[in-house]
């Protein structure tokens, strides 16, 4: 079903970006890391569809555009829909002839509000529908482009412009979706989740993605330094954090058979390396009333929450 | 837009951004440069994959990364993810 590609960091070096330098994504934008590293993974003529958001605001501000491929910008909620149209459409060129190219991959880029929100009922129809494509979505846990607007993949007790922390709430009061599940039940054969910090698992997984017959999912983690309120710097770090504290865990779904990746599945097998959630937390100013008296008990909640996937993970993935 | 130039008919129905942005630079933002320590840098290019602004590159002729001062934003990603700490982030 996949390809046994493999590759070194300099071989990944020495590939071309295909999003460019000079886009104006803020200081230590994480999901300008991740575009980087899943356009390193394209195997030929891909074309990028992209739903309204970050990503699409900081890289086509007219005339300058950071995209090597074709790329169309759609909507808000219809980044599933168009490619389904482009995938039609290619195939229908394919079939009169039009295009010689063994394969065209397309690929659908949207944030975590074009997709756990606005964009989800296209995303699923299209997979319903069976169209081969790679659904993108790098998730920084809010609507960072209009504001920090709190969104269905903002976590618990996140402090937000819509669900801000103070006297009366502290921060977002429910929990993040579990998009990516909802994606597996919706029987596709491919649904991932990666994170930049672990390079090499996110390149391998968006290939297969790529590569599959049929829909894929790809979930990536992306922190957001502007909207989580933390030091640019630690945009990696605080994505190896959410691994290593299982708030983000890594896995695959091959036909709808979860396994853990090597990083979450060092973590099942030796689970004294597993960190507590806290010192996720303490890095980002979004979380920072959790460290004042009043809601200190949260973070044993967040903690709880936490523990409570993580071990629902482990059964589906047969670890426990 | 004259009247000199095309009409509706003939631009395109929606916007075509036709300039490549690495023609914008974005090196002016930043407040802290990354200065790099030769002798610790182990060429490991950690640094050239997880830079946001792709602002790093690596150069097979010489064998060695080259940072592009016209790109980097002075996030510090690289200095803080460096395994043995051979960037450091110096106020311009």
């Amino acid at each position: 079903m996949f390809s046994e590609w493999k590759f070194t960091a300099k071989e990944i070096a020495e590939k071309p970006d295909l999003f460019l330098s000079g886009h104006r994504a803020c200081a230590g934008c994480a999901p300008a890391t991740v575009l980087r590293l899943i356009m390193k993974a394209v195997r030929g003529p891909t074309i990028v569809t992209n739903a309204t958001g970050c990503m699409e605001v900081v890289s086509s501000i007219y005339p300058y555009t950071s995209w090597a491929v074709p790329w169309i910008h759609t909507a808000f909620e219809n980044a599933a829909a168009n490619a389904s149209g482009i995938e039609s459409a290619l195939k229908i060129l394919k079939k009169k002839g039009k295009i010689k190219h063994e394969h065209v991959d397309v690929i659908a880029l949207a944030g975590d509000g074009g997709t756990y929100d606005i964009g989800i009922q296209a995303l699923s129809g299209a997979v319903e529908r069976g169209h081969d494509f790679l659904y993108v979505l790098y998730d920084n846990e809010a609507y960072m482009n209009t504001g920090i607007q709190r969104s269905g993949g903002t976590p618990f007790g996140a402090s937000t412009t819509t669900s801000p922390a103070g006297t009366v709430i502290p921060g977002k009061l429910q929990n993040k979706k579990p998009i990516a599940d909802i994606m597996v039940a919706h029987e596709i054969p491919y649904v991932a989740t990666a994170s930049p910090f672990y390079w090499r698992d996110l390149i391998t997984k968006a290939r297969k993605g790529i590569e599959v017959d049929g829909p894929a999912f790809l979930h990536v983690f992306a922190p957001c330094p502007r909207g989580w309120r933390s030091d640019p710097a630690k945009s990696i770090e605080l994505s190896r954090l959410a691994v290593e504290t299982c708030i983000f865990p890594l896995w695959e779904a091959i036909n709808g058979e979860y396994q853990l990746s090597t990083p979450s599945k060092v973590l099942a097998l030796a689970p004294q390396k597993k960190k507590p959630v806290r010192e996720y937390l303490k890095l980002q100013g979004r979380f920072r009333h959790l460290f004042t008296p009043k809601f200190e008990k949260l973070t044993e909640e967040i903690q709880r929450i936490t523990d409570e996937r993580w071990q629902r993970l482990l059964r589906k993935c047969g670890m426990t | 837009m004259t009247s000199q130039e095309k009409n509706w008919k003939e631009i395109s129905p929606a916007g075509v951004c036709w300039k490549s942005s690495i023609q914008f630079l974005t090196g002016d933002w930043k407040t802290y440069t990354p200065v790099r320590d030769l002798e610790k840098c182990t060429r490991c290019l950690l640094c050239v994959l997880f830079c946001p602004d792709g602002a790093i590159h690596w150069k097979p002729e010489k064998g060695d990364i080259e940072f592009d001062l016209n790109f980097c934003k002075g996030c510090g990603i690289c200095a803080n993810e460096c395994p043995v700490n051979a960037i450091e982030m110096r106020l311009e």
